[in-house]
């Protein structure tokens, strides 16, 4: 994953970075399933590896395909990054082992949720529960979220009949 | 328009029902196995893009209208929303299934996140197909040849 | 630092190093298309790092025997990181997909989708602007 991801960072041709983000996606897939989150790992693979490919095709489409070299140096942000990085390193050293039982994350709410799925919502699938009944408020949230993505792009490249004509005599009066 | 290979038409046009018939399974199943309308909405929403692609986005239109896809965004969000005012006019806090049915609140549950899972997956459905009719709905900038 | 330390860090520094390549190609890239797709490499790391908080050795998926008759004995990894994730995934192609109708957008003004271009052409607008309305904004547009 990490050989796609640097690949993404160098390849100058828009078409393949954007196939190699589709791999990307679905090798993480894989990895969630290893680490126990199907649900997860299924939307990851519908929509990494299925929609935003088609999304990110029909962008170039309806742009460019081939990317100019940056004339920036890469000196400065190869440098935030690694400071970034080397920080993030160093917050992660208090963290305790991965997948030890006795981590914080583990003792806190989980139990509870095991526990309250098994008895007052009777479902077998503990993810779906907390989804839709303890955690609902979020949920309803974030389908606001889409909701709102959705009219955003509705607005923005539906086109709008009337506001195009007045972007093209714009454009003529600039020229 | 640029006509596909026949293999891969009649191949869709058997695959995209069988892919919307799965994401009901996964929309409806949710409560028992992975899945839920998260889910379920993409994969729906995948099979009319998959359609779109191979016969053209008229077609696609044609099945499910530009429209309907606008009204689905908003009916989702309504569907989760309206099942919360279902629960306070009830008598209950908002989003609290139980109201659903005070006599078995187990039942209320299940109801409720049934309920609430369906309006995710149909405005998540609706967002994603408006997005991909938006992007295809533009005329291209470089031709098929250049791919 | 002991070897069983490192061991059990390793999968946060792996993710760590892939969220930096996504920062790296945010930073570093003009092109817009790449940035998103960079940002993407970056939003998939942290969700790697969020499920792999809750993963428990020898732990299975979060999901019940139908009969929801719970064995003690096994062990579930935490379900909530995934919750969390499982709508996040979902929001953010949702944005991405608001920013890649950005990028049209812009192109349709810019006709380009590099920055350093777009920035030019911002540059020369100003000036433009600056040499003819220039007086009346006291000289500084």
């Amino acid at each position: 994953m990490v050989a796609t991801a640097v690949a993404i960072a160098r390849m100058r041709s828009l078409f393949a970075t954007v196939m190699l983000a589709g791999v990307f996606s679905l090798l993480s897939a894989l990895l969630f399933v290893n680490l126990d989150a199907v649900d997860v790992a299924f939307t990851e693979a519908a929509v990494g590896a299925g929609i935003s490919t088609v999304l990110m095709l029909g962008t170039l489409a309806l742009t460019s395909r081939v990317e100019r070299p940056s004339s920036r140096s890469p000196v400065i942000p190869l440098f935030v990054v690694i400071a970034t990085g080397a920080m993030l390193i160093y917050g992660t050293l208090d963290m305790p082992n991965f997948g030890s039982p006795d981590a914080p994350a583990q003792l806190h709410v989980a139990p509870d949720y095991f526990y309250g799925t098994e008895k007052d919502i009777k479902l077998p699938n503990v993810v779906t529960a907390i989804l839709a009944s303890y955690r609902g408020f979020d949920t309803l949230g974030e389908t606001a979220v889409v909701f709102t993505a959705g009219i955003g792009v509705l607005l923005l490249i539906s086109g709008l009949r009337t506001r195009r004509r007045r972007d093209e005599d714009e454009e003529e009066d600039e020229t | 328009m640029m006509q596909h290979h026949l293999i891969l038409r009649v191949v869709v046009k058997i695959l995209a029902p069988a892919i919307i018939l799965f994401g009901l399974y996964v929309q409806f199943h949710g409560d028992y196995s992975p899945g839920g309308g998260f889910q379920a909405g993409v994969i729906i929403a995948a099979a009319f893009i998959i359609y779109g692609i191979v016969f053209g986005l008229k077609q696609a239109q044609q099945v499910l209208p530009g429209w309907v896809v606008h009204k689905l965004i908003a009916l989702g969000v309504l569907i989760y929303a309206g099942t919360g005012i279902y629960s306070m006019m009830a008598g209950y806090t908002f989003l609290d299934y139980d109201g659903l049915s005070p006599a078995y609140p187990t039942g209320g549950q299940h109801n409720g996140i049934l309920l609430v899972e369906f309006g995710v997956g149909v405005t998540v459905t609706g967002a994603m197909v408006t997005i991909y009719y938006a992007f295809a709905g533009r005329p291209p900038r470089i031709s098929d040849e250049e791919w | 630092m002991s070897w069983e330390f490192i061991v059990g860090h390793l999968p946060y520094w792996l993710f760590i190093t892939l969220m930096m390549t996504g920062l790296y190609i945010v930073v570093a890239k003009g092109n817009y298309v790449k940035k998103i797709v960079g940002l993407n490499i970056f939003q998939t790391s942290v969700f790697m790092l969020y499920i792999s908080i809750g993963k428990i050795t020898g732990g299975t998926a979060p999901i019940f025997p139908l009969d929801l008759e719970v064995d003690p004995e096994t062990v579930y990894s935490n379900p909530l990181p995934h919750v969390l994730i499982l709508t996040a995934i979902v929001v953010g192609i949702a944005t991405t997909a608001l920013g890649l109708a950005l990028i049209v957008r812009i192109r349709e003004e810019y006709g380009s989708i590099e920055e350093d271009v777009i920035l030019d052409i911002e540059y020369r607008l100003t000036q433009h602007e600056n040499a003819v309305h220039g007086d009346a904004m006291g000289g500084r547009a």
